[in-house]
């Protein structure tokens, strides 16, 4: 079973997000970057099924070697092999198109993406990238068993959840639910150190073009003070919500 | 220049959210002066959207009856193809989310989601959508010959337009699916969190799941979505399904009330989008007062039983 999982790295959920030049470009400077937690999650059940059924597990990543210790992080955590195909992620469209090509190559039985990106939320990649490779697609994924030729996957669907069955291989689009929280690893010592044995590539890329471009970036306005309204006066708030608000 | 809006079904019949994207696609039509189609699946009362100003419709019923990404995927983009859509309207549900990556990559089209606006500007097409979970706003150029629109929830509005509509049936010629439906479990007769115009949330607050009956009923007077933060879920109080915030489910509500919720940036995230925000707390100084519209400092366990005695009142009254 070879697993290829797609890394997105991404802001710190905690970082103030602020633009420069113009508000045409976001500002990284002082930002923490991790892997995206929904990629986090989807990182963990691969490498449980390495350990648990027998596994090799590949991490990629498109875009610049600003994402290394991102993907250092993975082969500490537990994955065996890291790629990053060289070029800046310009969009959805382009970075499906470069791991499209790469799979193509390198063919896997089980390819785990992220629900969606914490930054640019597309969650575009995982789909398109299914599409591309005319294999089947499981989004928003809370519940995944694999055998030799199967997937079993279970999607969260508004209201609800959805259980699916695809052959393999097969694209998922992972998050919360996967594994727990507390299933997931801090890397140790020996991790880390083993990490720096195992093989990273860097790819050259195809160099797609994008489908879109974020050509300006805007906070969302000042929000007005709060209305207060006193515990003892509910009433108040009923009618503001009614007759200001609009709501009731 | 063409639109397509895609019209989303469940059980045979339109969901909520396909008014605001008949709405959004109708004006957007409009504005570049080209002609609107609908699309749907098994929706025996598809010509309502002639509410919205939808004056045709096409209606596809040889493909799976329950939601099939793959199979609707294929019959969208060979209608596209062939109508020469060059702009595709889909909502912000989970299955809108599902099916619109896939159209994206069969058409070679520019996708942008959670899209609020109609564009700044139709050429180079350009929109306005949230950005960094809501934390900013994107505004984005779709360059491809087709783009795809993926207007996020309640963001745009229903705008009730009356006109005649044709629903003339099509047959999709690929109606295979690459997945099998084993189950699907799904709330029925309660308001989800993707759809409802109000949510009512609880946060570590509340102390324990046996408190969930003072969201649950104010929940139920309001007609709203039971929500909570991710502590909650992670305890254990709620099931993981009503986690919200930027590592859970988006809220993108009308009204959003948050109880015994602190309002850390990770949970603001999430939910900043909805348009009213109130919040009950016992600390005055929680970080969450600064990004409400309404606040009450009160202990939640006096506060909410006396807010929901008081709503009845209105309720019976209005
Ligand atoms: C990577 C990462 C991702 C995260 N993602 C999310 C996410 O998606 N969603 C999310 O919610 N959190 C998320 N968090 C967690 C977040 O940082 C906060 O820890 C969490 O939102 C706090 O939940 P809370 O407000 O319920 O609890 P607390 O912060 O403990 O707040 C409880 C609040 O209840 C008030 N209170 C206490 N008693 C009463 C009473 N009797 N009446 C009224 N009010 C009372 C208190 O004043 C306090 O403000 C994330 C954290 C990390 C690190
Ligand atoms: N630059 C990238 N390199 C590798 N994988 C990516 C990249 N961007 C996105 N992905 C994957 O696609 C998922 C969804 O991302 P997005 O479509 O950007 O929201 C992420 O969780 C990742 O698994």
């Amino acid at each position: 079973m070879n697993i290829l999982v797609c890394i997105s790295h991404v802001p710190d959920t905690t970082s103030k997000i602020h633009f420069i030049e113009d508000n045409t470009a976001f500002e990284s400077r002082d930002v923490q970057y991790v892997i995206n937690p929904n990629d986090e999650f989807g990182l963990t059940r691969a490498i449980w099924f390495k350990e648990k059924q027998g596994a090799e597990v590949h991490v990629i990543h498109v875009g610049t070697p600003k994402a290394d210790p991102t993907l250092r992080k993975c082969l500490a955590i537990g994955a065996d092999k890291a790629f990053r195909i060289n070029t800046p992620a310009l969009d959805g469209t382009s970075v499906a198109q470069e791991l499209a090509a790469f799979v193509r190559n390198n063919p896997y039985d089980l390819i785990i993406a992220g629900r969606e990106s914490i930054d640019y939320n597309g969650a575009m990649v995982p789909g398109m990238l299914a599409a591309l490779l005319d294999i089947p697609f499981v989004p928003n994924c809370v519940g995944l068993e694999i055998d030799a030729s199967t997937a079993v996957a279970e999607r969260e669907i508004d209201g609800g959840r959805e259980k699916l069955k695809g052959s393999l291989p097969i694209v998922i689009g992972g998050q919360k639910g996967l594994v727990e929280e507390s299933d997931l690893r801090i890397p140790n010592m020996r991790g880390i150190m083993q990490a720096r044995q195992k093989p990273f590539e860097v790819i050259p890329p195809l160099e797609a073009a994008a489908a879109t471009e974020d050509v300006k970036f805007e906070k969302p306005a000042k929000k007005a003070e709060v209305k207060l309204v006193p515990a003892d006066d509910l009433d108040q708030l009923i009618e503001l919500l009614h007759k200001e608000a609009n709501v009731l | 220049m063409s639109v397509l809006i895609i019209a989303e079904s469940e059980n045979n019949a339109l969901k909520r959210n396909a008014a605001e994207v008949a709405s959004y696609g109708v004006a957007l039509a409009s504005k570049l002066n080209a002609s609107c189609t609908a699309i749907t699946f098994h929706a025996s009362n598809a010509a309502e959207l002639g509410q919205y100003g939808i004056t045709k419709i096409a209606h596809i019923s040889n493909v799976p009856s329950h939601f099939d990404a793959y199979a609707q995927a294929n019959a969208i983009s060979a209608y596209a193809t062939q109508n020469k859509v060059t702009h595709i309207v889909i909502g912000s549900s989970a299955d809108a989310k599902f099916l619109a990556p896939l159209l994206a990559a069969k058409l070679n089209a520019g996708y942008a989601p959670n899209v609020v606006a109609l564009p700044d500007e139709l050429s180079p097409l350009t929109v306005k959508r949230t950005a960094f979970t809501n934390k900013a706003f994107a505004h984005t150029q779709l360059l491809a010959a087709c783009n795809i629109i993926g207007v996020g929830n309640n963001s745009f509005g229903v705008i009730e337009n009356e006109v005649n509509c044709t629903v003339d049936e099509i047959e999709a010629t690929h109606t295979a699916s690459n997945l099998e439906q084993i189950s699907i479990e799904k709330i029925t007769g309660k308001a989800t969190i993707a759809d409802a115009d109000v949510v009512v949330s609880g946060g570590r607050g509340l102390k324990g799941p046996e408190n969930w009956h003072l969201i649950e009923s104010l929940a139920e007077i309001l007609d709203a979505a039971t929500a909570c933060s991710k502590p909650v879920s992670d305890m254990g109080w709620r099931s993981h399904d009503e986690h919200v915030g930027q590592t859970g489910k988006p809220v993108s509500t009308n009204l959003y009330i948050a109880i015994g919720i602190s309002g850390a940036i990770q949970h603001l995230a999430g939910v900043n989008s909805s348009k009213v925000k109130v919040v009950i707390n016992n600390d005055p100084e929680a970080p969450f007062f600064k990004a409400a519209d309404y606040g009450v400092v009160g202990d939640a366990f006096e506060v909410v039983p006396e807010l929901i005695q008081k709503l009845k009142a209105f309720k019976a009254l209005s």
